[in-house]
């Protein structure tokens, strides 16, 4: 999908895990992304986050580290 | 397989009622029924069967044929039995020589302004006038015109002068599924208490007095069709003579047997007898025992089947190396062979993941299972999706986050005991007829209503029922009102702390109230966004907090917006911060779109969850059907819908079997559909018409309908409904067992020889069906799931003790903006929806009679903003949006507000979904169909796009003759 799609998708998650409350919101994110979206999706992401990751949220960036770090240990 | 026997069918005479049992007398036969219980129903109770002609056990009493009076010991005369109730000890003779000389000439009254033409009649053998003539032994009509004249009637046109009878009136057909013949009626009331008591639209009347009396619809100008009547059939299912009859049964003559199954039109799932006369389906009529309709029907179920037989419905199998060939028809071997050897060497080319379904909405459950299967089993990845993507995905997420589970938590008698109910962004009138009329019902007598809808729709104002609050919201800002009753709730102490501390996660509670209190979503401080007058949104959240059984039923008005997670979420609290949830007349009711919407989604339709909703990264529920199949299933999701799309445009999604669904036509933005398609090296559709889909496809398998095979359908109340196979299928096969010829073909090795085998394998698989099987259907007719060792019969209500997770879940929904947004360019709203006489993309109701009430999809345009535009009623207009433009035409009307545009998507020469955009739901991708930003001027006809749209379609139809 275009990059624009994905990083408006994968904020408006994040917009959504922001207004709830605690302090888990990038573990939230992460297991919405990887519970929702298809592996190629992901791969999408973490390659865009690499690039820069430009214009995603704060929260998306962080949710991406854990998944990453969470396949690593897998 | 032996036909299901179908019970008891007797007219009982008058409804059922509830009440404390009476024991009376009748025939010398004692009897005990509820309080309030009519004599002739108690009669009917006893195995009596007392005469009568206005009465009907779907009807209130009237009380006007006489024909079924009796006698009653210590009291005087005759009163009829139909309005008079039972009293303990009453003892009642209904055959004494009395009564019976009063029949007759009551009979005889009736006779004389009737035709005896019973011979040719089309009602022959099916008249209650003909049955109730033998049964009080009328032998002789006494009255006879004088010689001189002077005596009228009403059947004869011409006397035998040959001068015109001035009380004759010729027949009305007007309608295109039945007829109205003036000359045979008995005036009995019957159809208009019908239209009025049944289906609540109130379109019929008897004008004038005593010999004058006519059946007239609408006003004095007008015939049936001109009429509000919505041709739900009730009046003709009422009628006891030929007076009202369908014109199938004109053409074709009275049935011999009949089948049950269920209608494949919406969510309600209604029960229906299919009436056939040898091999042929001469008449569909509502059953009376279905529990979901309770004997009623809509236009579409009732009349609109004949696309069965519509000569566009494709037969053969078709394939074609590329899209832009015609097809040649081919056998089912080549197609299959044909399809499979694609499908395999995409897989071997692109990899495993290359290739998914889309199941169907509106095939069975057990097709459906087989399909998502497919993919699991066969293809070995989870990339399976179903139309519930575009529509009540949402509801699986936020439903199943609040309670535990996705689904409508009550039954449809439900509505009969609520007090308050809040309809949102849903038009029961037009897309749940059948539960609209039952609802009007209930607000008939005395429920408060309270809808929250960008349009005015019916329910709003019609007669006898009108709306206490219409919140006319801004489309899109459906968090923002939902949070603003839920504050007012809060902050006015309005809501149920006993449930709340009872069944609710408390802390989770705490955090939610300290979140909703706070000011910014008082309904003043949203007003301006919302466009909801302040004080009518807190009457609203007074009436629905403090007005008794308030229950929540809602549409895609709620699910299709990026936000549409979020509100099924709010609406979720609603429900639990006023203790709506777990009994009778209360509950939170998503209304399905399509008839098997419901059992799609159990059936593990989603890329992400196996049958029964359970994720596939759970090993436990994995290892559970590793077992069953024998193969190893993906622990990771598949792809969805539009993600499909997606990676068909990026060149890593190349084949597609996508059964009974037409993506082209209902996904948005056509444009990126058609891109995505366009990209696919195979996508095989399956359907019983060349859709717009298979304007991009490469092999077509030609579907069953639902008439021709065995199955089940889950309605919106989760009620699995048997679909029976009424006649052999046009197409040589059902659906499963062309889903298994595939399979097959690619080597999965099969062999389920009866859908009965498919639920069994369901059952043993799914807890919440363990419980299901065929023969317990056959036993209840119906079950609503859950159905298994905990519940043995199914269960009408959720959530009676708990909820599903345990304790409820308040979720915080904090309003976003989507940022589909108004500007310059695109100022209006545009939304849409569907129309009574259509279903979804019209491809079943557009290839009936069903098009005389909409033959074309019209964009509804506020006065004012025509104004502002120089637009007309009826001027051929452009709509664009950023995403594409079409024309059709404009319909001037104040249902909607200014500033906002309205239109159907049930033609594909509109091709609505081609301005529709790509935003959806955060959680879900649903579709953000409800809410484009669009702009709107003068056109002189079609675009450029429709034009070429309408050429590839029509070159991608082309089919070449079979080869000999």
């Amino acid at each position: 999908m275009s990059p624009e799609k994905m990083v408006h998708m994968a904020n408006q998650i994040a917009t959504f895990f922001k207004t709830q409350p605690g302090t888990d919101q990038a573990a939230r994110v992460a297991a919405h992304l990887t519970d929702y979206w298809e592996p190629r999706m992901l791969d999408q992401l973490h390659a865009y986050v690499a690039d820069g990751g430009q214009g995603l949220d704060g929260l998306v960036i962080a949710a991406e580290a854990e998944i990453a770090k969470r396949s690593e240990r897998a | 397989m032996k036909d299901f026997i179908i019970p008891d069918d007797r007219d009982m005479g008058t409804p059922v009622r509830q009440g404390a049992p009476v024991t009376l007398e009748i025939d010398g036969l004692s009897v005990t029924v509820p309080e309030g219980s009519s004599v002739l129903r108690a009669a009917a109770e006893a195995g009596v069967q007392i005469p009568k002609l206005c009465a009907s056990d779907n009807l209130e009493a009237f009380g006007s044929c006489r024909l079924c009076v009796v006698e009653i010991e210590g009291r005087r005369g005759t009163p009829a039995s139909c309005t008079t109730p039972v009293t303990p000890g009453m003892v009642v003779h209904t055959g004494s020589s009395k009564v019976r000389k009063i029949r007759r000439g009551v009979m005889e009254l009736y006779i004389s302004d009737h035709p005896l033409d019973c011979l040719t009649c089309s009602a022959n053998g099916d008249c209650e006038l003909q049955d109730m003539a033998g049964a009080v032994g009328l032998r002789d009509v006494r009255y006879e015109a004088p010689e001189a004249g002077g005596m009228a009637n009403h059947f004869e046109a011409r006397n035998t002068s040959g001068e015109a009878n001035p009380e004759w009136l010729p027949k009305d057909d007007s309608n295109p599924y039945f007829s109205y013949d003036p000359g045979k009626c008995i005036v009995c009331n019957r159809c208009v208490r019908a239209c009025e008591e049944v289906q609540g639209t109130f379109a019929l009347t008897i004008q004038g007095r005593g010999f004058d009396s006519r059946v007239a619809a609408g006003g004095p100008a007008d015939d049936f069709l001109a009429s509000d009547c919505v041709s739900c059939g009730a009046c003709v299912q009422a009628c006891p003579t030929a007076t009202l009859q369908e014109k199938s049964i004109i053409e074709m003559g009275t049935p011999d047997r009949s089948v049950v199954t269920t209608c494949a039109y919406c969510g309600v799932g209604c029960s229906f007898k299919a009436e056939m006369n040898g091999d042929t389906l001469v008449r569909m009529v509502p059953w009376k025992h279905g529990k979901a309709n309770r004997g009623h029907s809509c236009v579409k179920g009732r009349f609109a089947y004949g696309y069965a037989h519509h000569k566009d419905r494709i037969l053969k199998p078709m394939i074609r190396d590329r899209i832009d060939e015609p097809w040649r028809e081919v056998e089912w071997d080549e197609a299959l062979s044909f399809a499979a050897n694609r499908m395999r060497g995409l897989q071997e080319r692109y990899g495993k993941k290359a290739i998914g379904v889309i199941t169907s909405s509106r095939c069975t459950n057990e097709e459906t299972y087989l399909v998502q299967k497919l993919a699991r089993a066969v293809f070995g990845n989870n990339n399976t999706d179903t139309c519930a993507r575009v529509c009540h995905s949402p509801t699986g997420y936020g439903l199943g986050q609040t309670f535990g589970t996705s689904a409508g938590t009550q039954d449809f008698d439900s509505v009969e005991q609520t007090d308050v109910v809040v309809v949102i962004g849903a038009n029961p009138t037009d897309g749940h007829p059948v539960f609209a009329s039952r609802l009007k019902k209930r607000l008939r007598a005395g429920a408060k209503l309270i809808v929250i809808d960008p349009r005015r729709i019916d329910l709003v104002k019609s007669p006898h029922v009108g709306a206490a609050h219409h919140l006319a919201l801004r489309p899109g800002t459906n968090v923002a009102v939902v949070s603003a009753l839920a504050h007012v709730i809060v902050t006015e102490g309005l809501m149920d702390e006993e449930f709340i501390r009872a069944r609710c996660d408390w802390d989770e509670f705490q955090h939610y109230a300290e979140f909703i209190s706070n000011p910014r979503h008082s309904p003043e401080a949203t007003a301006m966004l919302t466009g909801v007058d302040p004080g009518a949104l807190r009457a609203a959240a007074h009436l629905f907090a403090t007005g008794g059984n308030g229950a929540i039923y809602y549409g895609l008005g709620v699910t299709e917006h990026s936000q549409g997670s979020t509100t099924v979420m709010g609406i979720a609290n609603l429900a639990m911060l006023t203790g709506n949830i777990g009994r009778p007349g209360v509950g939170v009711n998503p209304l399905r779109g399509q008839n098997n919407v419901q059992g799609a989604c159990d059936m593990g339709s989603f890329p992400h969850e196996l049958p029964g909703y359970r994720h596939v990264k759970g090993p436990e529920v994995r290892k559970m059907f590793e077992e069953v199949w024998g193969v190893e299933i993906d622990a990771e999701p598949g792809l969805r819908i539009p993600n499909m799309l997606d990676a068909a445009v990026d060149g890593t999604f190349k084949g597609l079997y996508c059964q009974g669904e037409d993506i082209l036509q209902s996904d948005p933005d056509t444009k990126h559909v058609a891109a995505g398609l366009a990209a696919m090296d195979c996508v095989i559709v399956h359907d019983l018409f060349l859709n717009e889909t298979a304007n991009y496809a490469h092999v077509f398998l030609p579907g069953s309908t639902f008439l021709e095979k065995d199955g089940t359908f889950t309605n919106a109340e989760r009620r699995i409904n048997r679909v029976r196979k009424v006649i052999p299928p046009l197409n040589g096969y059902a659906d499963w067992e062309i889903t298994q010829m595939l399979a097959n073909a690619m080597g999965a090795g099969w062999s389920y020889s009866h859908p009965a085998r498919i639920m069994e394998e369901i059952a043993a698989t799914t807890p919440s069906f363990a419980g299901v099987d065929y023969a317990l259907l056959e036993e209840k007719g119906s079950v609503q799931w859950p159905c298994n060792e905990a519940h043995p019969e199914g269960m009408p209500l959720m959530h009676v003790d708990g909820f599903m997770r345990g304790k409820g879940r308040f979720i915080v929904t904090e309003y976003v903006a989507t940022d589909e947004r108004t500007g310059p360019r695109f100022p209006l709203l545009l939304t849409t929806g569907r129309i009574l006489s259509q279903y979804n993309v019209g491809a079943q109701t557009r290839r009936t009679d069903n098009v005389v009430w909409h033959e074309e999809d019209l964009l509804e345009i506020h006065p004012h903003d025509a104004e502002m535009r120089g637009l007309k009623d009826g001027d051929w207009v452009r709509l664009a949006s950023r995403a594409g433009e079409t024309t059709l035409r404009a319909k001037l009307t104040d249902r909607v507000s200014p500033g906002v545009v309205y239109t159907t998507f049930h033609h594909p020469d509109t091709q609505a979904n081609v301005i529709t955009t790509d935003y959806s739901d955060w959680a879900t991708n649903c579709p953000e169909y409800k809410v484009t930003a669009v702009q709107i001027s003068l056109s002189n006809g079609p675009t450029d796009w429709q034009e070429d749209y309408a050429a590839q379609a029509a070159q991608a139809r082309r089919i070449l003759p079979a080869a000999e």
